[in-house]
């Protein structure tokens, strides 16, 4: 017996729901050989301003969180993207034209690097803060705190899943929100993350997706004046020096763009923190 | 909403004519014998409002788009339109002249903002405003900016005449420019449009100066208790014909506050006292107007259905508080060409 087929509706991922694009508008994704995948919605300035908004409503309560309650809420994510597995390798076969041993190497890669980084949340700030040594009877200590919402345009070239999980994980660890531009070519594994992302522990607008052109959103999130550090890992062929020059009109942390994917390390986490410095008495009489 | 069942209607009240307070208006438009029994007849008379189609007609005046140079002039408009408020128990003078400051430099990045109409306080803080507008209180001037209180025990109105009056008297004293008066809502309800009505024109005749000039007076109905639209519409009549300047939609202490179909409906009374005797009522809906967009489908109503004269200060006003940001926010994103955040106004 034949049947139809359900083509899936991939949208955007704002504040924990899923919206089409304001504009209306969509695009086709195809595979690397022409063939047609998904529309996907083509996000528009006014979806990167809502997802902003959704990211500095969620600053708050995802910040206040403690180091131990985000690693265990990363690490959760990390099981339910191993648990969509199968979904995932069909998607990134499909469309990035890899083999089904590739794709779920990719998957594998993805989801080691989301435990890596779970497991950084409640211990980065050991190895980033300091007690600082001070000429009198006071404690001096310096511990790095997130900045608030970061925008990132991910990797644009390769691996839909990792390229965006390698950026959006070390944002999220030190307690920052998200809005992340998605792969143009490939943003079908973003969304299907989303999915994972709104069926996890993650409160709503912590992480937000936006599909679509790179090259005409990430000018509005760099000279967005409540977004607090921009990652342009994947801007590599915008026109980054300019974006560089708009996020500095508001004095935002600023990551250069990265040839491929960016490998795990501290300093993605450090990146997006600011330092604070307190001082205390050492004795209480 | 509907408009089947209205209590002002269904119930009645003594028999014996009582003679109501001789405000002009109501002679006017009733006749020289003005009674309980006439006014409510009067008001009974007024057609019924069609609930559906005046939601229908608010919904549809909510999707125009404006834009650009249009969207530039509307939100200086609002800005202007604006009773900046601060209305709560924890108000202070320290409060009330950070808002005062607020109201003269809207925007401190841009000293093209214009100001906002007026602040609006309880009555005991007048003089604090009075004081801290200085020069800059119009004071019957056209320019500057004017000091509304609330007045007649704000926001409930349950207290007796004499204190309403005294309460009124005293703001107008100290300086304010316009006083905001609740109406007894349970006295509406009831039937008793009579009591409602003589209680506005004595607080009408409480606004007047020492000098023969009167505050300006807006009545507040607090739709959100009046549970139908006709009842507004009455409502709204009654305190025309009572001696309002103004009519407002709510104190903002109750949901719903100002509502888009119930503001439309206040605005199609006065259009209609306007096509009846030639003079024009102001209309402010206050409380849960928050954001640009939705003050920009006010205005939009408002040229639609009482005409492009209202579009100003003098006849149209918002009672607002944290409005003010979100209209600096999109100016300032129409001036700079990239969207700003709430770090770049103050903190209400």
């Amino acid at each position: 017996m034949t049947r139809l087929t359900v083509p899936k509706t991939y949208k955007l991922y704002i504040g924990g729901a899923f919206p089409r694009s304001e504009s209306g508008r969509s695009y086709e994704v195809v595979s690397p050989s022409g063939a047609f995948l998904a529309n996907a919605a083509l996000a528009s300035r006014k979806d990167a301003r809502d997802a902003v908004v959704a990211a500095r409503a969620a600053v708050g309560r995802w910040s206040a969180a403690t180091g131990y309650n985000r690693g265990q809420v990363l690490y959760r994510i990390a099981e339910l993207l191993d648990g969509r597995r199968a979904q995932f390798v069909d998607e990134l076969s499909r469309s990035e034209g890899i083999s089904t041993a590739a794709a779920g190497a990719q998957v594998d890669a993805a989801v080691d690097v989301w435990v890596w980084y779970a497991g950084w949340a409640d211990k980065y700030v050991q190895v980033a803060g300091n007690a600082n040594a001070v000429s009198g009877p006071y404690f001096n200590i310096s511990v790095p705190e997130p900045t608030g919402v970061v925008a990132i345009v991910a990797p644009q070239d390769a691996g839909g899943l990792l390229g965006l999980v390698s950026v959006v994980a070390p944002a999220l660890v030190a307690g920052n929100t998200v809005v992340v531009v998605a792969n143009e070519r490939a943003p079908l594994s973003a969304i299907t993350l989303a999915e994972v992302l709104a069926t996890s522990d993650v409160p709503g607008g912590v992480v937000n997706v936006l599909t679509g052109s790179p090259a005409e959103l990430a000018p509005w999130l760099a000279s967005h004046a409540d977004v607090n550090a921009l990652d342009l890992a994947g801007a590599e062929r915008l026109e980054w020096v300019d974006l560089q020059i708009a996020a500095a009109e508001t004095l935002m942390r600023v990551l250069p763009p990265v040839t491929g994917i960016p490998g795990p390390s501290l300093e993605r986490i450090l990146a997006f923190t600011e330092t604070k410095t307190v001082w205390h008495t050492k004795s209480l009489l | 909403m509907t408009s089947a069942t209205a209590p002002t209607a269904s119930v009645t009240t003594a028999d014996a004519p009582t003679v109501l307070a001789p405000a002009e208006r109501a002679i006017q438009t009733i006749g020289g014998d003005l009674t309980e029994k006439s006014l409510r007849l009067h008001l009974e008379g007024l057609p019924g409002v069609d609930a559906v189609g005046l939601e229908a007609r608010a919904a549809g005046l909510g999707t125009r788009s404006i834009k650009t140079s249009s969207k530039a002039w509307a939100l200086d408009t609002i800005i202007r339109m604006i009773d900046l408020t601060t209305l709560e128990g924890a108000d202070t003078p320290g409060k009330v002249r950070s808002l005062v400051a607020k109201a003269l430099t809207p925007d401190a990045t841009d000293p093209t903002t214009p100001r906002v109409a007026a602040v609006c306080v309880y009555g005991d803080m007048v003089p604090d405003a009075v004081r801290a507008l200085g020069a800059a209180h119009s004071a019957g001037r056209d320019d500057g900016v004017n000091v509304a209180a609330v007045a007649t025990a704000f926001p409930s109105g349950r207290a007796s005449l004499a204190v309403k009056l005294a309460d009124t008297r005293e703001a107008v004293a100290a300086g304010a420019d316009e006083i905001d008066m609740v109406i007894d809502r349970g006295a509406f309800l009831s039937g008793r449009v009579g009591l409602v009505f003589d209680q506005i024109v004595a607080v009408k005749e409480a606004c007047r100066r020492a000098d023969g000039s009167y505050a300006h007076l807006k009545v507040i109905l607090e739709t959100g208790e009046l549970n139908t639209y006709d009842n507004v519409r009455r409502a709204s009549w009654l305190a025309i014909l009572a001696g309002g300047d103004f009519i407002k939609t709510s104190t903002g202490k109750v949901a719903p506050a100002a509502t888009l179909p119930v503001t439309l409906l206040m605005l199609e009374v006065v259009r209609d006292w306007y096509r009846l005797t030639g003079e024009r009522i102001g209309v402010k809906p206050a409380g849960g107007i928050r954001t640009s967009k939705d003050a920009i489908k006010y205005l939009v109503t408002v040229a639609e259905t009482a005409g492009e004269e209202w579009l100003t200060p003098s006849l149209f006003r918002f009672g607002a508080s944290s409005l003010l940001n979100d209209v600096l926010l999109q100016r300032q994103k129409l001036t700079t060409g990239h969207y700003s955040g709430p770090d770049y106004v103050t903190v209400d």
